[in-house]
């Protein structure tokens, strides 16, 4: 695939000014993620109202990847239930990993479709999964996950 | 440096180094990537197989194979005597004093596990120390933390200073009674430093201790005499010298090998087996256990008459040209830096571009056909001294070209536009 389809401008735009930058001060769910190939490093915390997502912000250090889908995943699960934030967390894994064709198949996606490219890029999927796996950590209290972990989505070899 | 200044002179005097007939050796240098030319510049990660290689596997698999070192019949002698020829030409190539101080591994990795076990389970306890540097790649810091977490050894590292060099003084302040051994890379495979070897290991002899040397980026670029260095081990691989993947050598002075504990059990590295009592085989068989990969083997021999066709001398003076043109037009690259400045190094060239991940910058460079590594290179503590989680790195081998370096320039120009 071409690096223009990839590196699209929301993506740029994301990466030079990532929304929801930081740490919330009152968070009720925090978790760290980790991409040990490539050194991607992030940090998810959010705090939920009831049921739903109240606040969401991330920091750390990244690739553009990495770190756009952090910022457009923190715009789009902000407000959401956390069924729909699972449920989106879901079918991002399942388009960046080519199981699901957003253009063919029902989904809440939105613009996140810009990162449909990295299905191409094996090397290159964990850094758009990685944001999408931490929430998932965050919101079932767990504090940690790793891409190369034993709950790694993707499963790709690599050292 | 010395000896890229003799091996300069050699060039010239064995005429032009014509980059292009070696090219045309390499048959997968043909590849379109992207519908861009390939440019391949990730050989210090794993170099790529010329056309005589190639055929000297296919001939071995069409005619010669049979297990080694057994049968009586036609195809195993010939499988045997090709496979112990390949050793013989390792022996030259590296100058061993003996043939059966060559033995043959899965790689270098394999060979340093190989005298962590047999070396360093055998003669190193509890309190005992072993120094290895910052500029290691994790095959040789992780087999010794792992003698460490066994024994109650400790490791102890030689620093490096900003340009990516080992403080020798440092170096020889580490050494006390407790020092037992010495784990150090020729060629650092993250930044390209070439460590004075030699000297750094008639300091430890001067201990008593004893030196294994990681030669996996040097012997593919150097001409490497193991008993000039006066190492006691030597290791590397078959892959990044043009060869076969699942083959690497350990050289080891013939005195240590024989008093080492074998490495694997199995057959081929045993004399006689009872219940009662087995007796090992002699050097190098005892550290031999199991069928080998015979083809990787003779494709290893196969690949050092390739390059002794060339001169290893006259490869080095061209890679050196090679990272003195990258070096100089990196330079004129705004918000790009160099990472290891190594008065004397090889031709690996690691970079950052401020404000993009390396990572980005390989996939933009993938598009126009650039192959480059980008990461920690198995060598997190390297990338920790520099305060990076990550480098682009292009490294160089025999056929690469000064245009080659141009489209990397180019490649990351456009890295910076998008990026602007």
């Amino acid at each position: 695939m071409d690096s223009k389809q990839l590196y699209q401008e929301v993506i740029l735009d994301h990466n030079k000014k990532p929304r929801n930058w930081g740490r919330l001060a009152d968070a009720s769910h925090n978790a760290e993620g980790l991409n040990p190939l490539c050194g991607d490093h992030i940090w998810v915390s959010l705090k939920l109202d009831g049921d739903r997502v109240g606040g969401i912000t991330f920091e750390g250090e990244s690739c553009a990847i990495c770190k756009a889908s952090s910022s457009m995943m923190t715009t789009n699960v902000k407000g959401k239930t956390v069924a729909e934030a699972e449920q989106l967390i879901q079918e991002f894994r399942d388009m960046a990993t080519g199981k699901l064709e957003p253009s063919a198949q029902p989904n809440h996606l939105g613009r996140l479709t810009v990162f449909s490219g990295v299905r191409d890029l094996p090397s290159r999927v964990k850094c758009a999964i990685l944001p999408w796996h931490t929430l998932h950590a965050a919101l079932n209290s767990e504090t940690t996950v790793s891409t190369e972990g034993d709950r790694d989505p993707v499963a790709l070899a690599g050292n | 440096m010395t000896q890229t200044g003799s091996a300069l002179q050699a060039v010239r005097a064995a005429g032009e180094y014509d980059v292009e007939r070696i090219r045309a050796d390499f048959p997968i240098l043909d590849l379109q990537v992207n519908g861009k030319p390939l440019v391949f510049l990730d050989n210090a990660a794993s170099s790529q197989m010329p056309q005589v290689v190639i055929d000297r596997l296919v001939q071995y698999q069409t005619a010669e194979h049979a297990n080694i070192h057994r049968g009586v019949h036609y195809l195993s002698e010939t499988a045997t005597l090709a496979y112990e020829g390949a050793r013989r030409k390792v022996q030259r190539f590296i100058n061993a004093k003996e043939e059966r101080e060559v033995i043959y591994t899965r790689g270098t990795t394999d060979a340093i596990n190989l005298v962590m076990q047999g070396y360093g389970r055998a003669f190193l306890g509890e309190g005992d120390e072993i120094i290895v540097s910052q500029l290691e790649h994790h095959s040789n810091i992780v087999p010794w933390q792992m003698l460490c977490e066994e024994k109650g050894t400790k490791l102890r590292v030689i620093p490096c200073n900003d340009a990516g060099e080992l403080l020798l003084d440092e170096y020889a302040k580490l050494f006390s009674d407790r020092t037992k051994f010495v784990a150090i890379t020729h060629v650092s495979n993250a930044l390209g430093t070439i460590n004075p070897v030699r000297e750094m290991i008639a300091t430890a002899h001067s201990h008593g201790v004893p030196v294994l040397v990681d030669g996996a980026q040097a012997v593919p670029h150097m001409k490497v005499d193991v008993q000039d260095l006066d190492c006691d081990f030597y290791a590397f691989s078959g892959h990044k010298m043009c060869g076969p993947t699942g083959i690497g050598i350990l050289y080891g002075k013939a005195k240590l090998l024989e008093k080492m504990k074998p490495y694997q059990g199995g057959g081929d590295m045993i004399l006689s087996v009872t219940f009662e009592k087995t007796t090992y085989n002699v050097i190098p068989h005892k550290f031999e256990a199991g069928t080998p990969p015979i083809a990787a083997g003779i494709g290893l021999g196969a690949t050092i008459d390739y390059l002794e066709s060339i001169g290893i001398d006259r490869i080095a003076a061209h890679e050196h040209e090679l990272l003195e043109y990258a070096t100089d037009a990196f330079k004129t690259l705004k918000g790009v830096r160099i990472v290891g400045t190594a008065k004397n190094k090889a031709a690996v060239l690691s970079f950052v571009v401020q404000g993009v991940h390396p990572h980005d910058v390989g996939t933009i460079l993938n598009e126009d056909g650039v192959a480059v590594r980008t990461g920690h290179h198995c060598a997190q503590p390297v990338m920790q001294r520099f305060g990076i989680p990550a480098t682009a790195r292009a490294s160089f081998y025999l056929y690469n070209t000064m245009q080659e370096v141009d489209a990397l320039v180019a490649g990351i120009r456009r890295v910076q536009k998008i990026f602007g």
